[in-house]
């Protein structure tokens, strides 16, 4: 058993940790969010020149020889300044898909490229009618040739707006939810026939409804096995779920912090608010909750490698503790602010805000308690 | 014991529900944040009523009051919730208007409760500060007698959509050397036009602007716009407080939050079943009736004890921890049930007006922002913990 981290891998933190401290303050993601693009391309531009980027992939991919652990260091940090930029869809997801199953051509033109910074990735995975089920497809790629052309509406893809590629699931044959027949493309966003309806989330980031009209996709394009992708798109989904526990362990210890600071200087009745045994008490519970996620976070990171049915067990319960917590610390931080927990100008409003909408983020509580249930009982 | 409705009050149900039918204005809905509708539209029910003399139902008839009883008074808000209608605001109606029809003198009453009956006056409320939350007894806002008049000076916050209002009841310190805070306090009107007077919007964290900072600046208000005694306002303050919390629990309206969530899981789709077929979904939304039920129930027996003489109490202050409670668990479950569809802030989506790509379903845009914005139940009209420490001394003797 061993909890501590490699050297490479604390230089990696503390290097992400340096960064998001200097470079991304409050004042700064409040700039950086409320500009036009709603991201900062050159702080994204630094991550990669950084070697950020490459943190999580093997030297033969073009990375440092890293993985997981390095995505939930990263993470963490991000999670702590609120960083809006895409390293889950691009870095972690389209990389994912890349590192699992593409061809060396593929890594070739997108790896190299996303882990340089030049191309950034959007995955569009969800749709309107599909909740949270990776297999509920309704956009279709149909044989066209010796290509597709590929139909359909994607839902709440982050990131959209700053991407020059997606990653796109679609149903190549089957039914509408049926596990076989989903296949995984690359289709770069100036395509014909691609449109975007782009606007803000609540939590600050930027994403699209992506709509496809007769996409010509061409074969070289298909990542992974034709049909047969749901498999792939499950594991990368669950390394996205992981790294979005870990970003929530990292805004959860800001927030955290945050309301410990607040208590202690805001006075009422005479004495500091953090005097209260009540208002001790549920800070004291926060700190419970976070501890027990940042345990939940390295659970998920250790078992993305093992088997499919031993990972989607300890994903969907990080992620069931997570989305709890994370619902808890948030709640209790507003509250314990009072009126200035409720207002904009304040940080913890946008920490409660991403929290909250993690808490759904790659699947709810919900979901994940009932993919682990469905798990136990196969077991 | 007995639930049931007689024969009168059933009488009673049909002709508020075909007046309501008759004269709602069809075209005003409630919306998810109260910024987001035009003061006219957040007025437009409640001048209709005041023509109607419904306006305001649980004043003493001498004043305008309805005589209705308590059940009577129940049904009428269950009748507007059933239509999700705009009800006239607190801050006249609920708040300051009991005030000064028990404590205002013959000119007092006779120059303010007209407009708030008729919806005409906008009142709002001048009593937290930066530095008085919780603690509203620490307030620092000074009034200083000058001649027949006081001159106000300091800070409110969170004062709910004063940038609409006519007037202000404003809680200022009248004698700072009073040996108790609570002592030197006064309960003061004042018109919002004054000079002096500045209001500046708060931004809150689901985009919209409820509350504000009013900056007061030497503020020269006549002294006859004192209610009751000097010093004597902090009983006035407790008076309203109880008022307020007792329409704090939300019942009826959480009733028809109940029905909006059922539909919305009646359209989600989990598995090819409907979410509500979700035996984990329906468990939460089951859970939520209960609790509700509960508190609906409890709030009748408050009613029964005022209709036999007993005015709102400590009790009040269990409706409002478990009414705020239950508002929140809506919105929370609301947002788990649109599922992606939260995320996109609906503030932000292109004004191109086509609908040809909708961003969801409709019922999905306002449950981020109305989970957030109903984060501050909980806080607002004495936060939770406080009201916990009102029923540990109050009502528990500890």
């Amino acid at each position: 058993m061993d909890f501590n981290f490699s050297d490479e891998q604390n230089m990696v933190r503390d290097g992400i940790s340096r960064l998001v401290r200097e470079q991304y303050d409050w004042d700064t993601r409040r700039g950086i969010i409320a500009s036009d693009a709603g991201w900062s391309p050159e702080f994204w531009a630094q991550l990669a020149e950084l070697g950020m980027l490459a943190a999580p992939f093997s030297e033969e991919d073009g990375g440092f020889g890293g993985g997981a652990v390095e995505t939930m260091l990263i993470m963490e940090e991000f999670g702590k300044g609120l960083v809006v930029e895409p390293f889950i869809p691009s870095v972690v997801c389209a990389g994912g898909f890349l590192k699992h199953a593409g061809t060396a051509a593929q890594k070739e033109e997108y790896l190299s490229a996303i882990i340089a910074g030049e191309k950034v990735f959007a995955f569009a995975y969800a749709e309107p009618q599909g909740r949270y089920d990776l297999a509920n497809l309704t956009t279709t790629a149909k044989k066209d040739g010796e290509g597709f052309s590929l139909n359909g509406q994607k839902a709440v893809v982050i990131g959209a707006p700053w991407a020059s590629h997606f990653v796109v699931t679609a149903r190549t044959s089957g039914g509408q939810t049926d596990a076989n027949g989903v296949s995984v493309f690359v289709v770069a966003k100036d395509a014909a026939g691609v449109s975007l309806r782009d606007y803000a989330t609540v939590d600050g980031r930027r994403a699209s409804e992506v709509y496809f009209e007769n996409v010509s996709v061409s074969a070289d394009a298909l990542i992974g096995e034709l049909d047969g992708g749901l498999p792939l798109i499950e594991t990368v989904v669950d390394e996205a779920t992981a790294a979005v526990c870990a970003e929530a362990t990292g805004a959860m210890q800001v927030t955290h912090a945050m309301t410990l600071e607040y208590a202690k200087q805001r006075k009422q009745f005479g004495v500091p608010i953090s005097s209260f045994q009540v208002l001790q008490h549920r800070m004291v519970d926060m700190f419970m909750e976070y501890e027990q996620s940042i345990s939940m976070s390295y659970l998920a990171t250790i078992k993305l490698d093992e088997n499919a049915a031993a990972r989607k067990h300890a994903v969907s319960s990080a992620k069931v503790r997570v989305g709890q917590s994370a619902r808890f610390v948030g709640q209790s931080a507003v509250q314990t602010h009072g009126g200035m927990g409720v207002t904009d100008e304040t940080a913890v409003g946008s920490y409660f805000k991403r929290l909250s909408i993690i808490e759904s983020e790659f699947g709810s509580v919900d979901h994940h308690m009932r993919r682990h249930i469905k798990l136990t009982a196969a077991a | 014991m007995n639930l049931e409705f007689t024969a009168e009050e059933n009488a009673f149900r049909d002709e508020v529900r075909s007046f309501i039918e008759n004269n709602y204005p069809q075209n005003i809905e409630r919306a998810a944040v109260q910024d987001d509708m035009t003061p006219e539209d957040m007025t437009a029910w409640h001048k209709i009523l005041g023509e109607k003399g419904w306006s305001v139902p649980a004043w003493p008839e001498q004043y305008g009051g309805t005589g209705w009883t308590p059940t009577q008074r129940y049904i009428w808000s269950e009748e507007n919730a059933r239509v999700n209608a705009v009800m006239p605001l607190p801050f006249g109606v609920a708040m300051v208007g009991p005030v000064i029809y028990t404590f205002g003198n013959e000119e007092q009453k006779a120059k303010h409760l007209p407009g708030i009956k008729s919806g005409n006056t906008w009142w709002c409320q001048g009593y937290s500060e930066p530095g008085a939350g919780s603690d509203l007894a620490s307030l620092k806002t000074t009034a200083v007698r000058d001649g027949d008049d006081y001159i106000l000076n300091g800070q409110k916050t969170w004062t709910t959509l004063a940038q609409h209002a006519d007037w202000g009841f404003f809680l200022c310190r009248t004698d700072p050397d009073a040996p108790k805070p609570q002592q030197g306090i006064s309960f003061i009107l004042v018109d919002m036009n004054t000079p002096g007077i500045e209001v500046r919007p708060i931004k809150l964290i689901d985009g919209g602007y409820e509350v504000n900072e009013v900056w007061l600046t030497d503020v020269r208000v006549p002294a006859e716009n004192l209610i009751g005694e000097e010093n004597k306002g902090w009983t006035y303050a407790k008076f309203l407080l109880a008022h307020e919390r007792s329409g704090i629990a939300g019942v009826a309206r959480s009733k028809r939050g109940v029905e909006q969530l059922k539909d919305i899981a009646k359209h989600e789709m989990l598995d090819g079943e409907p979410l509500i077929q979700d035996m984990g979904f329906a468990t939460k939304i089951s859970q939520l009736e209960i609790d509700l039920a509960a508190l609906e129930i409890t709030e009748l027996r408050t009613l029964a004890g005022e209709q036999a003489g007993k005015g709102p109490g400590p009790e009040s202050s269990l409706l409002k921890v478990k009414g705020t409670e239950i508002q929140q668990r809506l919105t929370e479950l609301t947002l788990e049930a649109v599922g992606y569809y939260g995320t996109p802030d609906f503030r932000s989506f292109p004004a191109d007006g086509s609908n040809d790509f909708p961003i969801g379903p409709d019922y999905a845009h306002s449950a981020a922002p109305t989970y957030f914005n109903m984060r501050k139940t909980s806080i607002y009209g004495g936060s939770n913990e406080i009201q916990r420490n009102i029923i540990t001394k109050m009502v528990l003797g500890l």
